[in-house]
């Protein structure tokens, strides 16, 4: 008999860890979900409301997938982990056995304790039943007149251009002095401000959200501001403010959490055959420079690769490579490779690029002693993540990523490419006498 | 600017309103003279067809194109039937001699094309004596209507970006009723084209003048579809210009067919044939230019002296050589998406409808059958009719000439390439037919995927399977599936109209030609992990 390798959670670390397992073995595998039947792309939820895509299409795979590859989909709410006897309790009452476990929950919107952050109305953005919710209550700016939002992060601003794309007035409250500058280097922050604001979208910074008021029936009628004590009418209330791990039908178990299931390096728990991976996870110490927890799509893919080679025998730690990321702003793409921190470290020297329509910009962070290239922020550009991975790996020098950029570039063909414009305003602020080497499909494919 | 928006509606909707009931109008008889003149044109042996036209055409009665056309075929019908009695009677009688006779007055060709020939000449009224003024009322109101409609835009879909908002939320991008309503038009506006020609000879009234000024000849109903199709991929081209303003690859690759489109298919065979040459599209390569190797078309061009020779060579090296070079260095794009007329229209009028490609694996199934055997059809037919054609028989390999081109012409070129291609667009999808019919695209397809340098680059392992990509690919392939293994997509189908890669929000895919070696790059653990597990799974 095979082993029973259970999965709670169906998402991007949950499945990406089921099928690699099922690469590598014969194992029963079954994925729990409370949330939906099947796999789907929680970052393109977005695009369902904004009408660029059904439902169904943000499904990976076809329905028949999970059969063809002998993954068992169950729904349910596992109620308790009884990890002694290897059993999963669920709220109807149904068992499950395991031989190993994967804790893969992810995450839930943080909630502050806001008065009146319960009412009907106030949502995330993070789960299926939030779309649901928010096509109840904002199908359109007759049912929902204003919708504020609570937390400048990724989650908030996609809220903000969604409800902007059904003509719904948004006022957007942001805690920080400038949108998302807990990461954000400053020109990049004010770049993001700008493109909220010129969306139509009521942009609050160094904005707290004190109360939300109800109406008679329980549901959001207003909110009240911390700092100013103005009163928002509004009828949908979006609450932002980050993330934390999913994992409160673990707290009682004997599983030990912190913010998340604690994991060492090999995405085990403290107990034997239970593992732990993507949003829900939390390291011991963060790896290099990450954080102990990493809420985003590609890690937890990561964790899902690697745990699949633990349970099935090949036990490795997992070891990220560099730092990547990547998201749109409004109609502005962002990606990251290497580390751009918010605040230089005394090591640090930038270079910061903004075209000049104010919506594109490069930011590159690099050793000021050894010119050693340690990461790029690039707004409005597409670069190539094969060649800053490589870049990072040979430890080159800032100088030999601004010789190369052309091999980086990553748009469209026919775009007007801004490199010189790039590379003249370098030499002129460091002095230096970079030449832009032309783009070579060996050096690209090498 | 929803004002705006929605006069033009409203004149877009009149104008093809009127454009529809022109089909209704005018009055259809010849005179004695003008019947005497059109059957000495045609020499006709029949004598019966003579007195039955008369009694059909030769009238005071006011009569419309279908009553008209009704008359007309029954003439034809009784002539015809009055010989086939004849011959089934010496066929008893066993006269072989005045059985063979009698083939030689039996009048040949399709019913509603031989009515059409007769109520050309035999049209009157409002339409025909005011072709210019009908021109504003229907092409006019539709293009001032259209662009009405369309410009707006540049202001209602904000900033410049991908804005696909709304696009499942409206019935006529999201199969609902004005979508079918799309449907059954075009689906009925083909149909008349192709098998009812003598129903829209109103149309071609409307564009003599333009005709006339072009090839010095009236216009046929190929003449009516040639300049509507162009006057559609103007105005939806500008359409495509609004929405992707921001992306440069859109706004050339539009420009190119729109130019294809408009010169080599339409301008230059219309001038050609002012100048009496055969009119001739450079373009069209074989086997989507399926009749190139038919009799009729190798023999006009053996007619046609110099012009004719370098047509016969420039179509066999167009297939043979360019075709396939080209593809090898820039993929099957540079004509499916850059040059093609029926791609041209896919990616104009077509494009609102993109998404309705079906992305399962099943479809793809389907597609690789459908379209290889369409390619294996045409091929047979071609091969059959070069024999005939050199060889004088009738058959090859027990297949008859002249039936496997009717069948071919029938199913291929009517009604996949036309009634279901485009008909279906608001259903389907805008690539039916390049999907699954065209046998050219499955011929590029083939060395695309085989030997080229085309690939749609994935970028590293930022892809979030958002779908974006999948939904928007016309041709169907789940993008999607390579992008979030971080594949390059090499595909047989891609067209590469370079829409995965603008809707994508990640900035993951990019349309690229480089070195052959590492384009297909099969891929479990994606860039970013481990670099040994990497390693070890991939490279096993």
């Amino acid at each position: 008999m095979e082993e029973h390798i259970v999965i709670i959670g169906n998402g991007i670390s949950g499945v990406t860890a089921a099928r690699h397992i099922r690469k590598l073995s014969d194992k029963k595998i079954t994925i729990v979900s409370a949330e939906t039947d099947y796999f789907f792309s929680r970052t393109a939820l977005m695009y369902v409301y904004m009408g660029h895509m059904k439902f169904e299409h943000t499904q990976p795979y076809e329905n028949w997938f999970w059969k063809k590859n002998r993954i068992n989909l169950k729904k349910g709410y596992v109620k308790q982990i009884e990890a002694k006897a290897k059993t999963l309790h669920f709220a109807t009452g149904e068992t499950l056995k395991y031989d190993k476990l994967i804790i893969a929950t992810g995450s839930k919107p943080n909630k502050f304790g806001w008065p009146g952050q319960d009412l009907k109305g106030v949502m995330g953005m993070y789960h299926k039943q939030d779309l649901d919710n928010l096509e109840k209550y904002a199908p359109n700016n007759e049912v929902c007149k204003r919708a504020v939002i609570v937390g400048g992060g990724l989650i908030g601003i996609e809220l903000a251009e969604m409800l902007h794309s059904r003509h719904i007035p948004v006022t957007f409250l942001v805690r920080e002095s400038s949108f998302w500058n807990g990461v954000l280097p400053e020109g990049e922050s004010a770049m993001i401000n700008r493109e909220i604001r010129a969306n139509g979208i009521d942009l609050r910074l160094s904005t707290n959200l004190k109360e939300i008021i109800a109406d008679n029936n329980g549901q959001v009628k207003s909110v009240i501001l911390e700092e100013t004590g103005e009163e928002i009418a509004c009828n949908v209330v979006g609450l932002t403010a980050g993330v934390s791990p999913n994992i409160g039908f673990i707290k009682d178990s004997e599983v030990e959490t912190g913010r998340g299931v604690k994991v060492n390096r090999y995405l085990e728990t403290n107990i034997p055959d239970v593992y732990a991976i993507g949003d829900c996870a939390e390291q011991h110490e963060g790896i290099d420079q990450r954080r102990p927890i990493e809420a985003v799509w590609y890690t937890g893919r990561m964790m899902g690769e690697t745990v699949a080679q633990t349970i099935c025998g090949n036990r490795i730690m997992y070891n990220p490579g560099h730092w990547f990321n990547s998201t749109k702003f409004m109609d502005i793409e962002y990606q990251t490779y290497g580390w751009v921190w918010a605040q230089p470290k005394d090591n640090e020297a930038r270079f910061y690029w903004e075209h000049e329509d104010g919506n594109k910009c490069i930011h590159i962070n690099y050793d000021k002693s050894t010119r050693q290239f340690i990461g790029i922020n690039t707004f409005g550009i597409r670069m190539r993540h094969d060649f800053f991975n490589k870049v990072l790996t040979e430890k080159q020098s800032v100088d030999y990523v601004l010789e190369h950029l052309l091999d980086a570039n990553f748009d469209p063909e026919f775009y007007k490419l801004h490199e010189r414009a790039i590379i003249a305003q370098f030499n002129k602020e460091n002095n230096t006498n970079i030449q832009l080497k032309k783009k070579s499909w060996k050096r690209i494919f090498a | 600017m929803k004002a705006i928006k929605h006069i033009g509606l409203v004149l877009f909707i009149i104008g093809l309103a009127i454009f529809t009931g022109t089909l209704f109008t005018g009055s259809f008889s010849l005179t004695e003279a003008e019947l005497n003149a059109f059957i000495a044109s045609k020499d006709y042996k029949s004598e019966l067809i003579k007195g039955e036209l008369k009694q059909a055409t030769v009238t005071n009665e006011h009569l419309n194109i279908f009553e008209f056309s009704s008359r007309v075929r029954n003439a034809y019908e009784s002539s015809n039937k009055h010989y086939d009695a004849l011959i089934a009677k010496y066929d008893e009688e066993k006269n072989w001699d005045k059985k063979g006779e009698q083939y030689q007055y039996k009048i040949y060709g399709k019913p509603h094309t031989l009515s059409y020939e007769i109520a050309k000449k035999a049209g009157s009224g409002f339409v025909k004596e005011n072709a210019g003024f009908l021109w504003w009322l229907t092409f006019g109101l539709g293009i001032i209507g259209a662009l009405l409609f369309i410009l707006p835009n540049l202001v209602l879909l904000g900033r410049p970006g991908i804005k696909n908002n709304h696009i499942y939320h409206q019935a006529s991008t999201n199969r609902g009723w004005i979508a079918w309503l799309v449907l059954v038009y075009l689906v009925v506006f083909y149909l008349l084209l192709y098998f009812y020609p003598d129903y829209v000879v109103n149309w071609t009234f409307i564009l003599d003048p333009i005709s006339k000024f072009l090839n010095g000849g009236s216009a046929s109903q190929w003449f009516v579809y040639g300049f509507l199709y162009c006057v559609i991929m103007i105005v939806m081209a500008v359409r495509m210009y609004i929405k992707y303003r921001h992306n440069k690859y859109q706004i050339i690759r539009t420009t190119s067919v729109l130019f294809f489109q408009i010169v080599f298919a339409f301008l230059i065979p219309e001038i050609m044939t002012s100048l009496n040459m055969p009119g001739y599209d450079f373009k069209n390569a074989f086997p989507l230019d399926y009749d190139f190797f038919f009799e009729w078309n190798l023999d006009s061009l053996r007619e046609s002296g110099a012009i004719g020779l370098f047509i016969l060579v420039w179509g066999i090296v167009l297939t043979l050589i360019i075709v396939p070079v080209m593809v090898y260095f820039f993929g099957k794009r540079w004509y499916c998406s850059w040059v093609c007329g029926c791609g041209g229209l896919a990616e104009t009028l077509g494009d609102p409808y993109r998404q309705h490609s079906n992305k399962s694996l099943n479809a793809w199934k389907l597609e690789r059958w459908l379209i290889h055997s369409v390619l294996v059809f045409s091929l047979i037919m071609t091969l059959v009719t070069l024999y005939c054609y050199f060889s004088g028989a009738e058959a090859f390999l027990g297949i008859k000439s002249q039936w496997i081109k009717d069948t071919y012409s029938f199913l291929i070129g009517a009604w996949f390439a036309g009634v279901i291609g485009t008909g279906f667009y608001p259903i389907f999808g805008n690539r039916v037919w390049c999907r699954f019919g065209c046998p050219l695209a499955a011929y590029l397809g083939l060395v695309q995927r085989f030997k080229s340098r085309f690939r749609i680059t994935t970028n590293g392992g930022q892809c979030i399977s958002c779908g974006n990509c999948s939904t928007y690919c016309e041709q169907g392939i789940d993008v999607r599936a390579y992008a979030q293994k971080g594949e390059n997509i090499v595909r047989a189908s891609c067209v590469g109209c370079g829409i995965c890669s603008a809707v994508c929000p990640r900035g993951v895919l990019k349309l690229e030609n480089g070195p052959e070696k590492g384009r297909i790059n099969p891929t479990e653990i994606l860039l970013g992990n481990d670099v040994d597990l990497m390693d070890l799974v991939n490279q096993k």
